[in-house]
């Protein structure tokens, strides 16, 4: 883990961080995931991945209405509120809200 | 048509399933309703809260990737895809990433130079169909001043199948024709409404082209063009991308080149009728997907494959085949048209040819007649006020005579609400006309005419219609070109006299 990759991360999760931070996260990150590479010890050649932790599987609801949020009540926590909708800084990519 | 290039497209395409509720929690997926009235804590990403999977959206799914024909995985599992943006509070989408639960399928396309006259069919293959959820909505500050951003979360999981074409689509008219189909198949199967007004069918166009360059092939870098909005967006935004890569190309063959930049994303603008490049598109390492811990996978049995395959009924691929054969017989043209219109107006057909058994004769009878009384009167085929055992009944009281008549009778029985007997009673049209009836009818015009057949023998066959609107006259609705051919016929005999 070296700083530019800290940068990258940093960028695709839109955290602005300081040069110092970077510093810090890089030494930070880098013991987490020494710490996490203990787990290459084990031969796991013979294993199959596991998808998920628990013995479950073909979990369904069926396709009936529930009551939504009063609209008030789903914007409550909102920063900021344009009439009934959430209001965010301006996207300067516009026109890009199907992008991925 | 010939290019200097061969243009290369894969089509993304997103269909909204035909749910009541969205793909993890309760809320409706209706259209249109106020903003942010339909949100719960686990579509706008609360913490703590947690997805149940919509088996109805699941069934869909696998309904449609059934009939796209691809393979169905028997485990599946989603995974997270990370990106923040505010149209997705999660700031994770939940989607398929390495299980896709259909994966290597096929679409047939009628590629067609002229597809109104011939049928020539292409395969475009499919290399998945995935279902995930989908994001809100922005609306953006169009006035340049940099106002807020505005967001809506009704749409923010309603389920979506991803279908992901291979790059076998080498023509605008060929892409179209893919969505074409997709559509009417989707539609069909009950799977989507596919309305490209409403976003419930959305494309986007990943084009390069392929150009002989030097004793090889030389391929342009990728361009994801997004913000198609209609099927007819699609197809220019392809022929002007594709031209605009050429000119590129041409300025520098040396650089512009498949794999020497990461892929672009080009929004379109349909006003100007151009492609604007937006951006270099994160790779899929970026989007960092894991599996998602709060789904466990879904199985799928091959009983559940047997009961998918049987609620999909009979696809428009296999209608065509089946309408083209005994009884019906129809053209690929013909049942091309008709398969387009959709199972009712099949079934309608159907039923009218049970009764007249000439399958050629319906579809030229209801091409004439109903498709442009539907159009006229802006109704779907299951409105229309005549039955299909009402128009048979018309077709077979109606042979004989006329196509005015016939058009006549028949806009008359749509007017008055009548039968088709009432009809041509009411409007004094004669039927039964058996050739010596009309001859009879043919020789007395001829008598009664004198002065009409001494100008038709002198040489005047203009003559020769004032006859022929005597005996129209008293053999109202009487077939015209029999009237013709005995007239013409009894004429030739006066001038060899």
């Amino acid at each position: 883990m070296d700083i530019d990759n800290v940068r990258k991360v940093a960028k695709l999760a839109r955290l602005d961080l300081s040069e110092a931070d970077l510093a810090t996260m890089t030494t930070q990150l880098s013991a987490i995931l020494s710490y996490v590479d203990q787990l290459k010890e084990l031969d796991t050649d013979n294993v199959e991945p596991m998808a998920h932790p628990l013995p479950l599987k073909n979990v369904f609801r069926p396709d009936e209405l529930r009551p939504s949020l009063p609209v008030d009540e789903a914007l409550k926590n909102a920063p900021a509120r344009s009439g009934d909708f959430f209001a965010v800084p301006a996207i300067l990519d516009a026109g890009d809200d199907l992008s991925h | 048509m010939s290019l200097p290039y061969k243009i290369v497209v894969g089509l993304e395409v997103h269909v909204q399933l035909l749910t009541n509720t969205k793909l993890f929690c309760g809320c409706s997926t209706k259209f249109g309703s106020p903003p942010n009235s339909q949100v719960c804590p686990v579509c706008i990403g609360m913490p703590g809260t947690l997805p149940v999977m919509n088996r109805k959206a699941f069934d869909l799914a696998l309904r449609a990737a059934l009939a796209l024909n691809c393979s169905i995985a028997e485990f599946t599992k989603w995974d997270r895809k990370n990106y923040y943006y505010p149209d997705l509070p999660k700031n994770y989408q939940i989607s398929q990433y390495d299980l896709p639960f259909s994966y290597e399928g096929f679409l047939e396309i009628n590629a067609a130079a002229d597809p109104k006259k011939e049928y020539t069919p292409k395969r475009i293959g499919l290399f998945r169909a995935h279902l995930e959820e989908d994001a809100g909505k922005n609306t953006h500050d169009e006035s340049g001043r940099g106002a807020d951003s505005k967001v809506d979360l009704n749409r923010t999981g309603t389920p979506l199948l991803e279908i992901v074409s291979k790059p076998e689509i080498n023509s605008p008219e060929e892409a179209k024709a893919y969505l074409e189909e997709i559509r009417l198949m989707l539609r069909e199967i009950g799977v989507s409404d596919c309305e490209m007004q409403e976003g419930s069918l959305r494309c986007d166009a990943n084009v390069n082209i392929h150009i002989e360059h030097e004793g090889g092939i030389a391929a342009t870098p990728l361009v994801e063009v997004k913000n198609l909005n209609s099927i007819t967006s699609v197809g220019r935004a392809i022929a002007y991308e594709a031209e605009r890569q050429y000119k590129e190309f041409k300025k520098d063959p040396v650089n512009y080149r498949f794999g020497n930049m990461f892929k672009t994303t080009a929004g379109w603008n349909d006003v100007k009728g151009i492609t604007v490049i937006q951006r270099h598109k994160e790779n899929a390492s970026d989007y960092r997907y894991f599996p998602e811990p709060d789904l466990v996978p879904v199985v799928v049995t091959p009983s559940e494959v047997q009961a998918a395959k049987m609620a999909m009924g009979e696809l428009p691929s296999e209608q065509r085949k089946r309408l083209q054969s005994a009884p019906f017989n129809l053209t690929q043209y013909d049942s091309q048209v008709l398969t387009a219109k959709g199972r009712r107006m099949v079934t309608y057909y159907e039923e009218v040819t049970a009764v007249i058994g000439d399958g050629k004769q319906v579809i030229n009878r209801m091409s004439d007649l109903v498709m442009g009384a539907l159009n006229d009167r802006k109704e779907e085929i299951d409105q229309f006020p005549l039955s299909s055992q009402t128009f048979a009944d018309f077709m077979k009281k109606t042979a004989s005579i006329t196509q005015q008549g016939r058009r006549d009778v028949f806009n008359h029985m749509l007017e008055k609400g009548t039968d088709a007997a009432t009809s041509i009673k009411e409007l004094g049209i004669q039927t039964d006309f058996d050739e010596s009836k009309l001859l009879q009818a043919v020789l007395e015009a001829i008598a009664a005419n004198g002065p009409a057949v001494e100008d038709y023998k002198k040489g005047k066959t203009a003559a020769a219609n004032r006859i022929k609107g005597h005996v129209m006259k008293t053999a109202k609705g009487a077939p015209n070109d029999v009237v013709q051919r005995l007239l013409e016929a009894e004429l030739a005999k006066l001038m060899g006299t």
